[in-house]
């Protein structure tokens, strides 16, 4: 379970501060299929950065099965990311010079997983193993990406807009490998969008505007990633 | 595109420059005034000191300024390319809009000036310490001449070596840009990507890492090589060199082995940990210790550097034998010379402590680089 409450957050000082998160309090529970929808500016990336420990709230408290990683040392918070977090971003952020397995093993050795492999084979890039990035097709890098996530068997997965990069039908693909792996592996899921089509696919709905939480509500039925529009 | 502060980030170029525009200036002004007085030298000692230290000067130059020069060369070029490749986007678009390649190339002219600045100095520095040189040089007074200004050799120094720079780094940036737009514009740094032939498993993720991160940077492990290798030769040589020439002669080749190493170490380094920085950062998001993200950025670099103190060793000793039982055989009171295991033993912990020192201050550095301005960067 995860309970952010009353979390603050700010850049910039005086009269150039910019308050971005103006005391948000939600709760997730475990195995969830999380979409955090936001027009651009809402804060929604900033809500995730500080809720998967990657910034420190100005004030509140996220809490992890009743642990508070705000109070966390920067040696502890990453102890806690290796152990529970896995992150998919837009631009993928693969290691240019690795190819695909060794980049998905990035992940792997966190965990101590030797069957790697079988992740990539999930994600439909058996055959690129030895590939570079720089040879895979967009849809591609962000399932090399998936994999490299899921690799580490992490119990909670954030993904920032990772088809935000993509066109219509590798959207479509991407999404549907990551409902297919958390159907199987019942990780949590929490990914931001500001596509309200791809909020059809989650359980729970979390609505942010200008830093604060509109509306949270769960759709009675979940879409796949070919039910959803685009 | 590119400016005088682009230039000024070249400081290494200039120190290695004005080391070698300063040594060179020494022996050359010693050498063209030693061959015009050679009329004026008499008796066997005088002549075979003459001869000695026309050899002495002779290498000194070609040897310290070759190998200064292909340093700067080599430098210059690094730092052009990681210019234009931490800008290849700006200059695809340039290029998309009709920019043509000389026009962006010819820009690069400026960090010539680097070159002009370090040949200054060194020129200067040279012609002040000439007096002085030229005494340490004959100490037994064999030689009654006194230094001359040879305008000759600022001319050489400071014209043509700024000249020759500016052409290197307009005609490398021009090779740089003169790929297709697209290319500029999908650009991504690091080193070339190469399928093994072998069908290998990969390695653990860090020791791929540590690996990855020296594979195919020959400029970064020449840098590292040679910053260990200065410091290993020219420290041990400085120490021979207070028996076998003079106490000066020793400050002087211990402080351009000092400079050269430590200036060729820290921009190995800084461009270890540029171009690492996303990894770092990546590394840091999934949950990797700070220390094995900086062992694994930096490590790879430590066996080259001590290959390169043992070559340095091995050199001087080489060089200092030559000197001795070669170049001034025939002259009377050439002391003895054999391997200086003293020198060695101070040698060996004074490098080994300031690597890890420097190593240290790097650890921290990519600690230091925060996971939001790496990805900003994109």
């Amino acid at each position: 379970m995860i309970t952010a409450e009353n979390i603050t957050k700010s850049y910039g000082s005086g009269a150039s501060e910019n308050k971005v998160l103006k005391g948000i309090s939600v709760s997730i529970d475990d195995g969830d299929y999380v979409v955090i929808l936001g027009a651009s500016g809402s804060g929604k990336s900033t809500f995730l950065n500080v809720v998967s420990g990657l910034e420190r709230a100005d004030s509140g408290s996220v809490k992890y099965d009743g642990v508070d990683i705000t109070k966390l040392s920067d040696k502890e918070l990453t102890k806690f990311r290796r152990d529970k977090i896995g992150f998919i971003f837009q631009q993928y952020y693969l290691l240019p010079n690795m190819t695909v397995e060794k980049n998905v093993r990035m992940g792997a050795d966190l965990s101590d997983n030797d069957n790697y492999k079988e992740i990539i084979e999930a994600v439909g890039l058996g055959d690129k193993l030895k590939s570079y990035p720089s040879e895979l097709s967009g849809g591609e890098q962000q399932r090399v990406s998936v994999a490299r996530a899921l690799a580490k068997r992490p119990e909670i997965l954030f993904l920032d807009e990772p088809t935000g990069a993509l066109d219509e039908e590798t959207g479509r693909q991407v999404l549907d490998y990551i409902s297919k792996l958390h159907r199987e592996l019942g990780f949590t899921v929490i990914m931001i969008t500001h596509n309200q089509n791809i909020a059809e696919m989650a359980k729970t709905v979390i609505k942010m505007n200008s830093g604060r939480i509109a509306e949270v509500y769960e759709n009675p039925q979940q879409k796949t990633a070919y039910e959803i529009g685009w | 595109m590119v400016t005088i502060k682009d230039s000024l980030k070249l400081f290494g170029i200039a120190i290695v420059v004005c080391c070698a525009a300063f040594v060179c200036t020494l022996f050359l002004n010693y050498r063209i005034d030693l061959v015009n007085a050679r009329d004026t030298i008499s008796g066997e000692q005088a002549v075979k000191m003459y001869e000695a230290q026309l050899s002495t000067s002779t290498v000194v130059c070609c040897v310290c300024g070759l190998c200064l020069v292909l340093t700067s060369i080599v430098m210059l070029i690094t730092y052009i390319k990681n210019h234009i490749d931490s800008r290849s986007k700006e200059l695809g678009i340039l290029k998309a809009l009709g920019y043509s390649n000389l026009s962006i190339a010819k820009h690069y002219y400026i960090f010539g000036l680097s070159v002009f600045a370090g040949a200054l100095l060194g020129c200067i520095g040279g012609e002040l310490y000439m007096d002085k040189f030229y005494q340490v040089q004959n100490k037994d007074g064999y030689f009654s001449f006194e230094s001359e200004f040879h305008i000759g050799v600022p001319a050489l120094m400071i014209a043509l070596s700024t000249i020759a720079f500016m052409l290197l780094s307009v005609w490398f940036a021009y090779r740089r840009v003169k790929k297709p737009v697209m290319t500029l514009l999908r650009e991504q740094s690091g080193a070339k990507m190469r399928h093994s032939k072998k069908d290998r498993s990969p390695l653990p993720f860090l020791k791929e890492l540590k690996r990855d991160t020296v594979k195919g940077r020959y400029s970064l492990i020449f840098f590292v090589a040679f910053s260990s290798f200065c410091f290993s030769a020219m420290v041990q040589m400085s120490m021979s060199m207070k028996t076998l020439a003079s106490e000066t002669m020793g400050i002087m080749i211990l402080t351009i082995g000092l400079i050269l190493a430590f200036m060729m170490l820290l921009l190995a380094l800084s461009a270890v940990v540029k171009g690492s920085a996303k990894t770092a950062a990546m590394m840091r998001i999934f949950g990797y210790d700070d220390s094995d993200t900086s062992r694994a950025i930096l490590s790879g670099y430590r066996p080259i550097a001590w290959i390169g103190f043992a070559v340095g060793t091995l050199y001087q000793f080489v060089l200092l034998k030559i000197m001795v039982e070669v170049v001034f055989k025939d002259l009377e009171d050439v002391p003895d010379y054999s391997f200086d295991f003293k020198g060695l033993c101070i040698t060996l912990p004074v490098f080994f402590i300031a690597y890890e020192v420097i190593m240290k201050i790097y650890s921290q550095r990519i600690k230091k680089l925060t996971i939001k301005s790496v990805m900003l960067e994109d």
